[in-house]
């Protein structure tokens, strides 16, 4: 997994049957000091992430799939978890 | 997932039996501000996605998911077209520009 | 998947069973102009593709799936062979 930063959605009338009803929101890896690593990944969301919030992602398309509750989705990245926010 | 642009398509008469009769289509990954990032792939239509749209695609063995229970070889499929999307530090952008078309290369 | 042009053939007698009937090239990736692009890789010819053809190459786990790989220990085939890389460019004019 990887921590992320929630930074936007996407709005998709037209999607895969499979993806419908499915929240795609936009996420920025970034390492333990909030620095950005890597691209923008899109990630299905099932935990109810919201913008700006940190988040844990997963990047591997079976773990994505199971995280949305659907099998044999075709989703390569999801939003499984939202990290507590520091004092 | 990745945002990406479709900037055209492939034609290919002599391909894997998975692959016929589906689109092919070429893409170009996007930033959340349009910028392009990284090269241009192929990736497999599972939404009727053409040229000009901006679109999300699925990489790796979860693109052949769409297809099943046909056996599609392919790592890429366009999975939705997008509407818009807003970020918090990126403007949702201009309406997209009119395509163009180049000539083909053979 | 890329898209990849044929710059050679690799003969090797010895390899995995599971690899012996199976012709592997060696691909150059290219851009949508045909421009090389990244380092070249091989990969299991699925379609008989010949020299110098542009060819479409899928990667990864999903190249057991092409036709006749399933169980075989590959990770690039070439799925098919491009007649037309066909592009169509937004204007930036209007």
């Amino acid at each position: 997994m990887r921590l992320a930063r929630v930074i936007g959605s996407v709005v998709a009338t037209r999607k895969h049957r499979t993806l419908v009803g499915a929240k795609l929101l936009l996420t920025q890896p970034v390492d333990r000091d909030g620095q950005p690593v890597g691209g923008v990944q899109l990630a299905v969301d099932s935990v109810g992430a919201g913008v700006g919030e940190l988040v844990l992602l997963v990047l591997e398309g079976r773990a994505a799939g199971a995280a949305l509750g659907r099998r044999a989705a075709p989703v390569d990245a999801a939003i499984v978890g939202i990290v507590d926010p520091t004092g | 997932m990745q945002l990406a642009r479709v900037i055209g398509n492939v034609v290919s008469t002599i391909k894997d039996p998975g692959l016929v009769g589906l689109t092919l289509l070429v893409v170009q990954p996007l930033s959340p501000a349009r910028e392009a990032v990284g090269r241009p792939l192929v990736a497999v239509d599972a939404v009727g996605a053409g040229a000009g749209e901006e679109v999300f695609f699925v990489r790796g063995r979860a693109a052949s998911f769409p297809f099943l229970p046909a056996v599609v070889p392919t790592d890429a499929a366009v999975t939705g077209i997008c509407d818009h999307w807003t970020t918090d530090d990126v403007p949702a952008g201009p309406p997209r520009r009119s395509p163009r078309r180049r000539a083909p290369r053979r | 998947m890329i898209l990849a042009k044929v710059v050679g053939t690799v003969v090797a007698t010895r390899k995995d069973e599971r690899l012996v009937g199976s012709t592997l090239l060696l691909v150059q990736p290219v851009s949508p102009d045909g421009e090389p692009r990244g380092a070249q890789l091989v990969a299991v010819d699925t379609v008989d593709a010949g020299a110098a053809e542009t060819v479409l190459i899928v990667s990864g786990s999903s190249a057991r799936m092409a036709a006749g790989l399933a169980d075989r220990p590959v990770d690039a085939a070439i799925v098919g062979i491009v007649d037309i890389v066909d592009i169509v460019e937004t204007d930036d004019s209007t």
